[in-house]
């Protein structure tokens, strides 16, 4: 009896020593997860954070109004565009060298400022035209390799000929700075421009509007179509092969390479409905085509997720099966429809492939301004600058990325929120 | 709810019925250019783009990289605005390709801006080195010429091919086949060796002297130039091939190799003494003249650029 006993206490042991062996292989496996899920945002995070700042350059400037004026005293398109705003630029710049006067160190000077500072200005004046004639003080950007150099980024144990900026360059840099001509200030230009060759002036409103617009179709397109769908099979579809057959090949369709669905639009929107290239209206399209069936499998789980005594007692109640389903039933599955379409969304938001295809991996230097207009996307940014060569846009496409990111996790804490708030429990 | 139900529902037709009414409009909106074509041109042509939009009244066109054989291909698909305007190309257009545009009544119109080489490079941790088009062509071909014959490459270390050259194992990335790069590598460096020092007929070395070697010694990484150096900074006895203006801006971290006594420079490409280099072009559509404003000032402000002292010179074009 004793022995038994002793033996079943045994057993008892090595039962709760697996037990917890596979607890502790759990927590294991998640921080594991979690680890490098940290090292990787905070890799990105290190090299992007720098590129909250920019390297801005102090100047005084006096433009004379009747340049830029039009008769009728307002700013003239066509009077700006003949001025050489780049020449107003640099001369003020080279004023704080009064030493320099030899041609080739006036070239090597006059590459520390931005080649987009000149088109800055011209901006600054249009927006505030009471300005001319005055002296200004305005802070305009600096070239890539100077705000690097600024940053601390900018390699300077190498050899002078194999360095983008030379010593003179670099002891230039350092007096501007030194006299606080130069300095660290927030990189608006981030968020307030679209793509540009320049990575100082380069930014994420363009893509940030184009990936809105593109999703805003989607969600417009996959939404009902997926809904529909999913009442339909649900209420109305006689069970049998047919339908069979329909959920085998919906099912496919959510595993389906996303790229073909890029293909698909290239060939149907574009050839055949003759659509625009590169329009957030083809690729929320196709993007939504995408999302259809993610959206059509949450819907049906959560309709079927609904108790069936609530179909019932509308239908006994004399209901046709349209009102069971629109008046009581959808409105209880909607937090989980809603659930699976910010996922489908979220999904939707990160994908570059199909845009490929329909041309929004594109170079796009103005903000997207309707459904029709050339776009691109936030990854399709990040992707077109991790490419570029210049060492700036490193730095850029990684706060791209916690971008990206951060919309993501938004997104899905939105869902989570949404079930949470909305859900029945029965 | 039954009403947002109702209300999406209906917000969802007025979508379908616009999809289908702009469907009969113009194909393009904003009478933007449309430019595709060579990712290898891609950097230049955005550095115009961008100019082009700031400095005059245009809207700025829209570039896609597409790869030069894929531009053209869209290029010469047809006349109309759901086709481009003009394409980048890292090499001239074939007479297949001015077949099809010439069927589609369409004359593509020539403009040379200048040439890019092709480096083979390395980390600059490690000394630069001196090879010949052959011993490059020994490194990477999937077949090597030994006694008269082709045969599988054998060469496992760089001091197998020439003794001269250091002992370490032969690494090299090289750009996808889909690429203009890899094209003119194999014609410029491996075609090249085949005709001119084993005198083949062009049959023959394109059958045995086009394939590049597939059992490690090779990798083929993809279109992302900037992944090539970042790999080449980590190891330094690996090397990479990719166009001039990326060893330009990178010069910190890796150096080009001289080939046949030649190192890579601005230099020595504009003046031809490196020989892997390649002349780079873009193309017009000449029936699109006039129909999509700016396209003739577009050419013209981009060979108003494609010039000594010029911001693309600066981003490592080498004018004409």
């Amino acid at each position: 009896m004793i022995d038994k006993n002793i033996d079943q206490l045994k057993r008892l042991k090595l039962r709760k020593n697996a037990e917890m062996r596979l607890k502790v292989y759990g927590i294991l496996s998640i921080s594991l997860a979690l680890i490098m899920l940290a090292t990787l945002m905070i890799s990105i995070g290190l090299s992007g954070y720098s590129a909250l700042q920019q390297a801005y350059v102090k100047l005084e400037i006096n433009v004379d109004s009747k340049k830029v004026l039009d008769e009728k005293g307002g700013f003239s398109n066509q009077k700006a565009l003949l001025v050489n705003w780049d020449g107003i630029v640099s001369n003020s710049f080279i004023t704080n060298f009064p030493e320099i006067t030899k041609r080739s160190e006036k070239r090597s000077l006059r590459a520390l400022m931005s080649s987009n500072a000149g088109y800055e200005l011209r901006q600054y004046f249009q927006k505030n035209p009471d300005d001319l004639d005055e002296n200004i003080t305005i802070w305009l950007s600096a070239s890539d390799d100077f705000d690097q150099y600024m940053k601390g980024r900018f390699n300077t144990s190498v050899d002078e000929k194999d360095r983008r900026l030379s010593n003179q360059q670099l002891k230039w840099i350092d007096f501007l700075a030194m006299e606080k001509i130069s300095k660290l200030k927030f990189n608006t230009s981030f968020f307030v421009n679209a793509d540009s060759r320049e990575p100082e002036s380069a930014g994420i409103l363009g893509a940030v509007v184009g990936s809105t617009l593109t999703l805003t179709i989607t969600i417009l397109f996959a939404l009902p179509l997926a809904v529909m769908a999913s009442v339909y099979l649900e209420y109305f579809a006689k069970p049998g092969r047919l339908t069979d057959f329909i959920e085998v090949n919906i099912n496919n369709l959510a595993a389906i390479p996303s790229i073909v669905f890029g293909l698909l639009g290239l060939s149907v929107f574009l050839g055949f409905f003759g659509l625009p290239r590169s329009a957030p209206l083809v690729g929320g399209l196709c993007l939504g085509l995408m999302t259809i069936p993610t959206i059509i499998i949450a819907s049906r789980a959560s309709i079927r997720a609904v108790p069936p005594s609530i179909k019932d007692a509308a239908l006994a109640l004399g209901a046709s099966r349209m009102q069971a389903a629109l008046h009581h039933v959808l409105p209880l599955a909607a937090p989980g429809i809603l659930t699976g379409t910010i996922i489908g969304m979220a999904q939707a938001l990160g994908e570059t492939a199909p845009l490929l295809m329909i041309g929004m991996v594109a170079f796009i230097i103005e903000t997207p301004d309707s459904f029709t207009s050339a776009a691109t996307a936030m990854p399709v940014q990040i992707f077109m600058w991790s490419d570029s060569a210049e060492r700036a846009f490193y730095e850029r496409s990684s706060l791209a990325i916690l971008f990206l990111v951060g919309f993501l996790i938004i997104m899905n804490s939105l869902a989570v929120f949404l079930r949470r708030k909305f859900e029945k429990k029965w | 709810m039954i009403k947002t139900i109702k209300l999406v529902f209906s917000i969802f037709s007025i979508c379908i019925f616009s999809i289908f009414s702009i469907s009969s409009l113009n194909a393009r909106e904003g009478n933007q250019i449309s430019i595709v074509g060579s990712s290898t041109v891609f950097p230049f042509a955005t550095i115009v783009a961008e100019r082009f939009a700031k400095n005059t009244n245009f809207k700025a066109p829209v570039i896609e990289s597409t790869g030069s054989g894929g531009g053209l291909k869209l290029f010469c698909a047809g006349i109309g605005l759901e086709h481009p305007d003009v394409t980048n190309a890292s090499r001239a257009i074939k007479s297949s390709e001015k077949e099809t545009c010439e069927k589609n009544g369409i004359t593509p119109v020539e403009y040379l801006i200048g040439y890019d080489g092709i480096t083979f490079s390395n980390s600059n941790a490690v000394k630069q080195l001196s090879l010949t088009k052959e011993d490059i062509f020994n490194a990477v071909s999937a077949k090597v010429y030994k006694n008269g014959d082709m045969i599988d490459n054998p060469y496992n270390k760089w001091s197998d091919i020439n003794s001269s050259l250091p002992a370490v194992e032969i690494d090299v990335l090289a750009p996808p086949p889909s690429s203009g790069t890899r094209d003119a590598f194999v014609e410029l460096v491996m075609h090249s060796v085949c005709k001119k020092k084993y005198e083949m007929d062009k049959k023959t070395y394109k059958a045995n002297c086009s394939a590049l070697r597939e059992d490690g010694a090779v990798t083929e990484v993809g279109e992302n130039d900037n992944l090539i150096i970042e790999k080449l900074a980590d190891n330094s006895s690996r090397f990479g091939i990719f166009g001039y203006s990326f060893l330009d801006q990178n010069r910190d971290r890796v150096q080009g190799s001289i080939v046949d006594g030649v190192g890579p420079s601005m230099d020595t490409i504009a003046d031809g003494s490196y020989k892997v280099s390649r002349p780079l072009f873009f193309y017009v559509k000449k029936e699109h003249i006039g129909v999509v404003p700016g396209i003739q000032e577009y050419a013209d402000y981009f060979m108003s650029l494609a010039v000594e002292g010029s911001p693309l010179e600066a981003a490592g074009l080498i004018p004409n």
